[in-house]
């Protein structure tokens, strides 16, 4: 998993909800030469506040640098580095595979046995809806290659933290790191 | 009941309400509404009209850098916003506060391609602290307020403020904000965290050979005073980093000068050799640091700054204290030990001694070399009880001139360090006079960087300013000759200068000036100049094939120094 120190950490931001702040937050990642791998935004619980998970790639060091930049912006209200919080992940898929009536038997077999869902389905083809968790998500996707994916879309994951602490995203926390390096 | 204002008023008098008393400009189409508003109700702010927006940028740097107050520049929508954006960078670079204030095509026309519209927020996301587009009045007051407010908390730097014509044009009720609202905005006003103090006390304290750098946040926190007494508890020698020059008198027993990339041998050996660092408001960039993981390579690093980002970015540190150097200066004080280090002092004094001896002023020559025109400078402005500022531009002249004037005063040095920007020198002169009117300004300019900027001497002119310009003529780009001296074989691609006589140009906007070919006219002719009550152009037609020493290659160690060579004459070392 880890060479040199270097793996994939889970983040959630929390943004005010205002145009072109995604725009910021992107802008800063491609300037300061984050290596981010997925990214995935929509409401929290509270109005006006986005919250974003994304995915990237680097040391603890290399996240500090990208939490304390991305909390310089004015309109980022809060970051956290949750990859050592064990939190709940997931990610949706959706895939488009060409299944003649004949092989249509043999997805819906692999559907079931992944928990994922068959939400269309025509003549000779079938769109299906998997949740869970990325790696999943990429065995499903995997075995679907053998029928042949006509079309796919996967959100990219998002997460939260176990237990009844909420994490609002209101509350500026700052991100201090004084103290040891 | 608060008053019906046009967004041009509510631009003026948020000015006002922050204490705005001059900006720097150039109108257009988009910003008219604003320029008419300035006019018809006669606000008390002096508009300086620039002849090139990217003059205004520097203008307003120049201004906020010398008086700690926020600089505002204003610009037309399109091409005069764009003009705008090296200054920005420059600003953003050196952490300078400046509100920039842009027209923008009216809201119908946003996205349309129209006339003069440029994509300004777009453009300067990467360079300003915070920028706001404003599509409608109502959002103008919250964003001026703003704007200010982040420019000058915490870490300072350069904020947009783009507004679309027909916000300038409509009406609203206005009183200015008393508050802002920004959850997501820690500037680090708190005194910073007592663990990580004790730490960094107890580090310095067990240090055998300490050494303290000093950014220029040091002189934003106005926290010179502090930094002296913290140095002079412990007998700990202060380097500087380029901007952090003047936050600690040169002359001072303790002072080791500056290092890095052009900074003085003993000052990059003590840098290499020491055991604890403390790094107060230096952001500890490529230029001081050269190779990241070879700085620095014995020493445990504490690093205070503002901007919890700084803290590991280049270099691994030990203990980061976050937060304004005056009050970790304050907080560590108490805790900071006295000490003598009587063995470290001397063996830096050893260094500086041999330094000196390579001093390029010891070499027998009678040619005019920039370092003598330098010194000449500071013997003439800066020694004794001159209290001169100077502005520099970027290059060669650049570094002489922190090698060779011995900056005792805060703030006495102004000079694009972080993006290095030619052309900034005049500019930023004239902004600084005009927020310190009576205060002896210098500018030191190379042939190639003046001609960047040199058509704001109409500025200058215009406003009746008393700036002394010294331009430092080799009749190349020589900090890039240089380059090409040391790394490529010395073809010299595109350095040569085809430079107009800077005398007649002097002289045709009504400027006195002279030039300078020889040693013995050098003091006299700055004499000269600094005695004439107005502007004042001196021409120092200088040996043009001089290089600067020390000098690190990009991406070697400090410790990888080219030095100066040692005098051919006499017995040497
Ligand atoms: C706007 C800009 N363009 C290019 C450079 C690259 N550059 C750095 S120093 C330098 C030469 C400056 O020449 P001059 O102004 O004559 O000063 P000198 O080095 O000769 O003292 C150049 C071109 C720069 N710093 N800024
Ligand atoms: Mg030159």
């Amino acid at each position: 998993m880890s060479e040199n120190g270097i793996k994939r950490h889970t983040l959630i931001a929390w943004m005010e909800d205002k145009p072109g702040v995604l725009n910021r937050v992107a802008g800063l990642f491609g300037r300061r030469n984050f290596n981010i791998e997925s990214l995935a935004v929509g409401h929290s619980e509270t109005p006006g506040i986005s919250r974003m998970t994304f995915v990237a790639r680097g040391t603890d060091r290399d996240m500090r640098q990208v939490r304390t930049q991305l909390d310089k912006l004015i309109n980022v209200t809060r970051i956290e580095d949750v990859t050592y919080n064990d939190p709940v992940m997931r990610e949706l898929a959706l895939i488009k595979v060409q299944a003649t009536s004949e092989e249509r038997a043999e997805v819906m077999q692999l559907v079931d046995i992944f928990r994922a869902q068959i939400v269309d389905v025509t003549l000779d083809s079938l769109i299906i809806q998997i949740v869970g968790k990325e790696n999943q998500v990429n065995s499903l996707i995997e075995l679907l290659g053998n029928f042949g994916i006509i079309e796919m879309v996967r959100t990219g994951r998002v997460a939260m933290v176990r237990g009844a602490a909420s994490q609002t995203g209101v509350v500026d926390t700052a991100v201090p790191v004084n103290g040891h390096y | 009941m608060s008053e019906m204002k046009t967004g041009g008023q509510i631009i003026w008098e948020s000015l006002i309400a922050e204490g705005v008393e001059v900006v720097f400009g150039l109108p257009g189409g988009a910003i008219l509404p604003a320029y008419d508003d300035l006019a018809k109700y006669e606000y008390p702010i002096h508009h300086v009209l620039v002849t090139h927006e990217q003059g205004a940028a520097h203008m307003a740097d120049g201004y906020a850098r010398s008086t700690g107050r926020v600089g505002v520049c204003i610009a037309t929508s399109g091409p005069g916003a764009t003009n705008l954006v090296t200054g920005l960078a420059t600003a953003y670079m050196d952490s300078t506060p400046i509100v920039a204030i842009t027209g923008q095509v009216p809201t119908s026309l946003l996205g349309r391609d129209g006339f003069q519209e440029a994509d300004i927020q777009g453009v300067t996301l990467p360079v300003t602290k915070h920028n706001y587009l404003i599509t409608n009045i109502r959002d103008l007051p919250d964003a001026l307020k703003e704007a200010f407010y982040i420019a000058r908390t915490g870490r300072p730097g350069p904020v947009l403020v783009d507004v679309c014509k027909d916000a300038l044009q409509a009406s609203m009720p206005f009183t200015y904000p008393s508050k802002v609202n920004l959850p997501g905005y820690n500037p680090n006003l708190n005194t910073p965290d007592g663990t990580a103090v004790a730490r960094a006390a107890r580090l310095v304290n067990e240090a055998q050979r300490p050494v303290i750098v000093a950014g220029q946040g040091v002189s934003i926190a106005r926290a010179e005073a502090e930094l002296r007494q913290l140095a002079e508890k412990a007998n700990i020698p202060v380097a500087t980093s380029l901007l952090g020059i003047g936050a600690f008198p040169a002359t001072h027993p303790l002072s080791i000068s500056w290092g890095g990339m052009h900074g003085e041998a003993y000052c990059n050996y003590a840098l290499q050799e020491c055991d604890v660092l403390l790094a107060v408001g230096a952001r500890l960039d490529d230029r001081l640091t050269g190779a990241f993981d070879t700085f620095a390579p014995k020493a445990k690093i504490i690093h205070v700054d503002i901007d919890p980002a700084e803290m590991g970015k280049n270099i691994t540190i030990d203990t980061a204290v976050i937060g304004d150097a005056l009050l970790a200066l304050r907080a560590l004080l108490p805790q900071v030990e006295a000490n003598e280090h009587p063995a470290w002092l001397e063996q830096i004094a050893e260094w500086k001694s041999e330094t000196s001896y390579r001093d390029i002023l010891q070499q027998e020559s009678d040619e005019l070399v920039a370092p003598y025109v330098m010194r000449s400078l500071w013997h003439a402005t800066g020694e004794g009880n001159g209290r001169a500022t100077v502005v520099t531009d970027v290059g060669q002249h650049q570094m002489w001139e922190a090698q060779y004037y011995q900056h005792n005063q805060r703030r006495s040095l102004l000079t694009s360090g972080g993006l290095g920007t030619m052309g900034y020198a005049l500019p930023a002169a004239i902004g600084a006079q005009m927020g310190n009117p009576g205060q002896e300004l210098w500018v030191v300019a190379g042939d190639g960087g003046f001609q960047m900027t040199m058509m704001e001497l109409s500025t200058v002119v215009q406003e009746r300013l008393p700036i002394k310009i010294a331009i430092i003529n080799n009749g190349y780009l020589g900090m890039v000759r240089q380059w090409q001296d040391v790394f490529y074989n010395k073809r010299h691609s595109g350095t040569p200068l085809f430079n107009p006589d800077f005398v007649k140009i002097a002289e045709a906007y009504g400027i006195r000036a002279r030039s300078v070919t020889r040693r013995e006219e050098a003091y006299d002719a700055i004499k000269e100049a600094q005695a004439h009550d107005g502007p004042y152009l001196l021409d120092f037609q200088v040996e043009e094939f001089t290089n600067v020493y020390p000098m690190v290659a990009p991406g070697k160690s400090n410790a990888d120094m080219i030095r100066r060579p040692a005098p051919a004459v006499g017995s040497g070392k």
